[in-house]
């Protein structure tokens, strides 16, 4: 038990320093929706690797990164006009994924324990390729910060200073992709979003500064993690929903505050 | 006078239909031209071509004898709509500081602050450094992001529309650091207001231009208030003169 919960401790500090970077960019520059697509859409990842007997991380890795490079194909020119495509896209990978699931001999799915996780049974070495992604989103979030911050807040301007504009918006949502994966198993495909935009949204209304909302982002993002891992295990209920609705409440809280 | 814009023959259209027409005009270093004309009639768009946002359809636009993208270092700009991402935690240094920004500058250093600080200061918003910049008013914000595109340190610098969302005392102000400015500058404008300024040229936009040459700034401004009714009276005056005269 102790070994369980301690995993499922450092899975979530793992996660929340990836949501909180990664989200807070998804919510300023309104991602939500890609972000969501991405998450759904790489269901059809988790398919594939049961057919096909090969890991469930490589097979959502692969996927996620493919639609990433798809929606970035799609979506860069024009978002607003995209939004059919982007929400087909999601409905056609979650079919995908379900489909192939039901084809797979013998394997009575556990859809539930990829679309919702169990953070209290996150393998070591998902705990590993976690490690790598915040790796990865720590380095870019430095060296990238500027670049990055400059486009979110006005692109036409960022484009005329010379910026790599097309580069870093793909590069972003490989990044999304990779904390979508990175939490297949502990928080599952579905509710992640919830843990990408709650954070960054309560955060952004108490700071004025972009690595301050980040950092609470994350703060917020693993109280919220242990807080609902807590009451999961005081009442015996599912984890993930637990740390979901400890978020809402949050949220629903940080409406009553005025920008 | 060196050419720093050439335009020829520029024909545009973001669909169909031609929202710029056979377009041609030379601008000289130094000059300080404004863009007039109807809303609609293709200010910001000329504006966006020159800065190399938008592509012509047909023709050209050079900016010092290149392309504007290769032209970058040199030419700056305060677009039309300020008043975007406004809950974005973005402090008005921060954006100062945007203007310094470059393909191969990641990190700023101290000269870096130093003359995002020293533009922050001519527009008179040095003290506001700290502050949030969706917190500010909007004559404020049109000043901080004056500031950025100087902090480019450009050789041009196009505004579009900078008056439009200030109150007249602000107008005057932002009209006052463009007057002491030497640089190139292009101010698009749908308001009379503009021809109390130093502009040297008036270019008329409406899908074709018509270029308004040697412009004299036609009265001392001392009144807060004026608009297309002082400028009728204006007239009146003149008709009411000649007549006498006659
Ligand atoms: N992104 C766009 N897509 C399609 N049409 C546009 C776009 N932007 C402007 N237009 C059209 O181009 C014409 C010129 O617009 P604009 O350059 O904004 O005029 P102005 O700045 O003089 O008010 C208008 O008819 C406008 O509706
Ligand atoms: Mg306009």
């Amino acid at each position: 038990m102790f070994d369980l919960l301690q995993n499922a401790f450092i899975a979530s500090l793992f996660i929340s320093v990836a949501v909180g970077v990664i989200g807070s960019y998804v919510v300023i520059n309104r991602f939500n929706y890609l972000a969501a697509s991405i998450a759904h859409g790489s269901y059809a990842g988790v398919g594939f690797a049961v057919y096909f007997g090969i890991s469930i991380l490589l097979g959502t890795t692969v996927f996620a990164l493919l639609l990433a490079l798809l929606l970035s194909f799609i979506s860069f020119n024009n978002r607003s006009r995209s939004d059919t495509l982007i929400g087909v896209i999601w409905a056609v990978g979650m079919s995908i994924g379900i489909i192939f699931t039901d084809l797979t001999p013998g394997y009575n799915a556990d859809l539930m324990s990829y679309l919702f996780g169990n953070i209290l049974m996150v393998p070591k070495s998902d705990l590993i390729f976690m490690a790598v992604v915040d790796l990865i989103i720590l380095i870019s979030g430095v060296v990238f910060y500027n670049h990055i911050l400059a486009i979110s807040y006005d692109i036409d301007f960022a484009k005329l200073r010379g910026i790599r504009v097309g580069f870093l918006y793909t590069y972003f949502l490989i990044l999304i992709a990779l904390t979508v994966v990175m939490s297949v198993r502990s928080i599952g495909l579905i509710l992640v979003i919830a843990l990408f935009t709650i954070p960054p949204y309560i955060s952004e209304k108490f700071t004025k500064d972009f690595k301050a909302m980040m950092f609470l982002s994350g703060v917020l993002a693993f109280v919220f993690c242990i807080a609902g891992l807590y009451i999961s295990y005081s009442y015996d209920i599912s984890a993930t929903p637990a740390i979901i609705l400890t978020a809402s409440v949050f949220f629903f809280l940080s409406l009553f505050k005025r920008r | 006078m060196e050419t720093v814009i050439k335009i020829k023959n520029l024909y545009f259209k973001y669909e169909k239909r031609y929202v710029l027409e056979d377009v041609n005009i030379e601008i000289k270093r130094g000059e300080y031209v404004a863009f007039i004309g109807p809303n609609g009639g293709g200010k910001s768009t000329l504006a966006k071509l020159i800065v190399g946002l938008l592509k012509p359809s047909r023709g050209s636009v050079l900016v010092f004898g290149e392309p504007p993208e290769r032209a970058r270092e040199k030419i700056s700009y305060v677009p039309q709509n300020i008043n975007f991402n406004l809950d974005l935690p973005l402090t008005v240094m921060d954006v100062a500081l945007q203007g310094r920004l470059n393909k191969n500058k990641l990190f700023f250093n101290s000269e870096d602050k130093e003359i995002a600080l020293k533009q922050l200061n001519r527009v008179g918003m040095e003290s506001f450094k700290d502050r949030k910049i969706g917190d500010l008013s909007g004559g404020q914000r049109q000043r901080v992001l004056i500031a950025r595109a100087l902090a480019s340190e450009p050789e041009i610098l196009i505004l579009d529309e900078p008056t439009a969302s200030v109150d007249p005392k602000g107008q005057k102000e932002i009209y006052k650091i463009l007057n002491d400015l030497n640089i190139t500058r292009i101010v698009i404008s749908h308001d009379v207001n503009i021809f109390f300024e130093k502009i040297d040229r008036a270019v008329y936009v409406n899908r074709k231009i018509y270029v308004h040459e040697n412009i004299e700034p036609i009265i001392e401004k001392d009144q807060d208030h004026f608009c297309e009714v002082e400028l009728l009276e204006y007239l009146k005056m003149f008709k009411n003169k000649r007549e006498k005269n006659v």
